[in-house]
């Protein structure tokens, strides 16, 4: 009985896989082909990789998706915290209503939220471009940072706050000294969590951005249209690398102080 | 005339729609160990947090030192804490703990850390400065907690429970030892436990809590011996509390039940354990009330079941007011 569990689990387990790394991993390799053809392979190559330098466009893009990952998440992080620890002063009977409404914007469709963003836009006047691009991706990326610091800071014992206040810290040294070193982990894991968020949107970019601004995720699709080129895998693999290595310290950042916990005891 | 280094004035305090503390005042003498006993909930913690300056009060003063700073936040109150759960900053040192509130103080570099090396010192933990909290155990993060608390030269220490996680030996020398320290250092101790044998063992005076008032206030030997009510005798000295016909009642301790009395009240003997090196036999009287009797050993022969009698000599028994 037991046995045929494991192998049942084991077969899961495989399935799952397969279904989530093998086209991952195809995408790669074929990255590195020199075929011009996406289906056969005709041996090692990074001729796409030099494509892609040379491409101009690309490089741009690339820039952009940077510019935006980068500053939307930084604001959001900053947006996010504060949020997170003015949760303190809110009456209990409130609470879960605020933060409801801080966490909404993970909840929305992103279809929902483009076109919202559209609206709102064209109704203020602002002209679409970066700036636009950016007030959007700091909005759906406050509530990763929101969630991280607010999980911490529930896990916190509040009498440590209360020490620091009592040895003479006032509210300024209270929060540089002990609160902010404290909800640190949460708070980089999470601003890593939305940086790979704002890297790799696609469909509310294309609702608010200018004729100008492309960024890297939206160049792809709209390079899609002409069909898969070995190029546009290398691009893949690209934002693979980069989103991969976000999460994985956001990862690693989170955890790392449980782990040692755990190996202390 | 004897000087005051703490005084509480009227001091209520309500949650909601729950008071917690009910016109509470005290006077605290310098150099004084009190102990503020009570069952969980009775508002012992909240009455601390209230003179720390972590609470406000919803009307009372505090007075400090002659000065009124009701109205002060913590940080400018000379008055520091050692919490329940110690409350060590776990991305600090053990240095960097203890030495936090001079650091605040901008106390020089030099003079923070021979400071800290003399009051680990004190606690019993030198060598110890470059640890981090997670790697002491249960007991080593006591010292600090109660050496970072002194560091700042307090005028009055409080302290919440502070042996409440320790295990029962731990507790006993921790118990001796900051004994010893408050005698070394002449600092007033606010103490609070809910551990009867604690608070008579360490205390110049006790402060006997249930409800947010505070049902008796006296030395030890007052509060053992001469309880003021039904409360303090229950609480503090594990006593009967016997109605008598004309409405009041008398307390008397397990130990000063006398069993087989002639001409004594008769009761049932309802229960018999043994525990501590105390035989413990539970008696209902016709009326239904319950008394507990305690004998060293093991050798008193009732069984469950059996009618005995049971009585208590006069000076042993102690009128009390009703709660």
């Amino acid at each position: 009985m037991k046995k045929k569990r494991i192998k049942l689990s084991g077969i899961y387990l495989a399935v799952i896989l397969f279904l989530t790394y093998v086209p991952i991993l195809l995408t790669v390799v074929y990255s590195f082909n020199a075929s011009k053809l996406t289906s056969v392979w005709e041996g090692f190559s990074l001729k796409w990789y030099q494509e892609l330098l040379r491409d101009r466009d690309l490089r741009e893009a690339l820039i952009n998706s940077l510019i935006l990952a980068v500053s939307s998440c930084s604001a959001a992080t900053v947006i996010g915290t504060m949020g997170a620890l003015g949760m303190k002063k809110v009456p209990l009977k409130t609470n879960g209503l605020i933060e409801s409404i801080s966490t909404m914007p993970m909840m929305i469709p992103e279809i929902i939220l483009g076109m919202v963003f559209l609206a709102a836009f064209s109704l203020v006047g602002l002209p679409f471009g970066m700036t636009t691009l950016i007030i959007s991706h700091t909005v759906f990326c406050i509530p990763y940072i929101f969630m991280m610091v607010r999980a911490r800071l529930e896990g916190m014992d509040q009498s440590i706050e209360d020490a620091a206040r009592d040895l003479g810290a006032g509210p300024f040294r209270l929060f540089w000294d002990i609160t902010l070193p404290m909800i640190l982990p949460a708070v980089l894991s999470g601003m890593l969590l939305a940086f790979a968020m704002s890297f790799d949107d696609v469909i509310i970019s294309l609702f608010v951005t200018g004729p100008r601004t492309n960024t890297l995720p939206v160049k792809i699709y709209t390079k899609l249209k002409t069909g898969v080129t070995p190029e546009i895998n290398a691009l893949a693999t690209i934002m693979l690398a980069v989103i991969v290595s976000a999460l994985l310290l956001s990862n690693f950042i989170s955890t790392r102080k449980t782990r040692r916990k755990v190996r202390d005891i | 005339m004897s000087e005051y280094i703490l005084k509480l004035e009227n001091i209520t305090k309500s949650f909601d729609d729950l008071t917690v503390l009910k016109h509470i005042s005290l006077e605290v003498e310098k150099g004084e160990f009190i102990t503020f006993l009570g069952p969980s909930g009775c508002g012992k913690t909240t009455t601390l947090r209230i003179i720390s300056g972590l609470l406000e009060p919803d009307s009372g003063s505090v007075i400090l030192h002659g000065q009124d700073v009701t109205a002060l936040p913590p940080e400018k109150r000379n008055v520091n804490t050692v919490f329940q759960s110690y409350a060590l900053f776990p991305h600090m040192t053990v240095e960097a703990n203890v030495g936090y509130g001079l650091k605040l103080k901008k106390v020089p570099k030099a003079e923070i850390s021979k400071r800290v090396s003399e009051i680990l010192e004190l606690v019993q933990l030198a060598g110890f400065e470059k640890r981090m909290p997670d790697e002491l155990s249960g007991g080593q993060q006591q010292r600090v907690a109660i050496a970072r608390a002194l560091a700042n030269g307090p005028e009055v220490l409080l302290l919440d429970e502070p042996l409440g996680a320790l295990d029962l030996q731990l507790r006993r020398q921790m118990q001796l030892e900051l004994k010893r320290l408050q005698k070394k250092l002449g600092i007033t101790f606010i103490y609070i436990t809910h551990d009867q044998e604690e608070a008579i063992n360490m205390s110049d005076r006790i402060v006997v809590m249930d409800k947010g008032i505070f049902q008796q206030v006296g030395t030890p030997d007052e509060v053992y011996n001469h309880p003021k009510n039904e409360f303090v005798a229950r609480f503090v000295g594990n006593a009967n509390i016997i109605p008598m016909e004309d409405g009041t009642s008398l307390a008397i301790r397990t130990e000063n039940i006398l069993l087989d009395v002639p001409g004594g009240i008769p009761a049932v003997v309802m229960e018999k354990s043994f525990a501590g090196g105390l035989m413990r036999i539970m008696l209902r009287t016709a009326e239904g009330t319950e008394v507990v009797a305690t004998r060293h050993g093991i050798d008193y022969a009732a069984e469950v079941g059996q009618m005995l009698t049971f009585g208590w000599e006069p000076q042993n028994a102690v009128a009390v007011e009703k709660e």
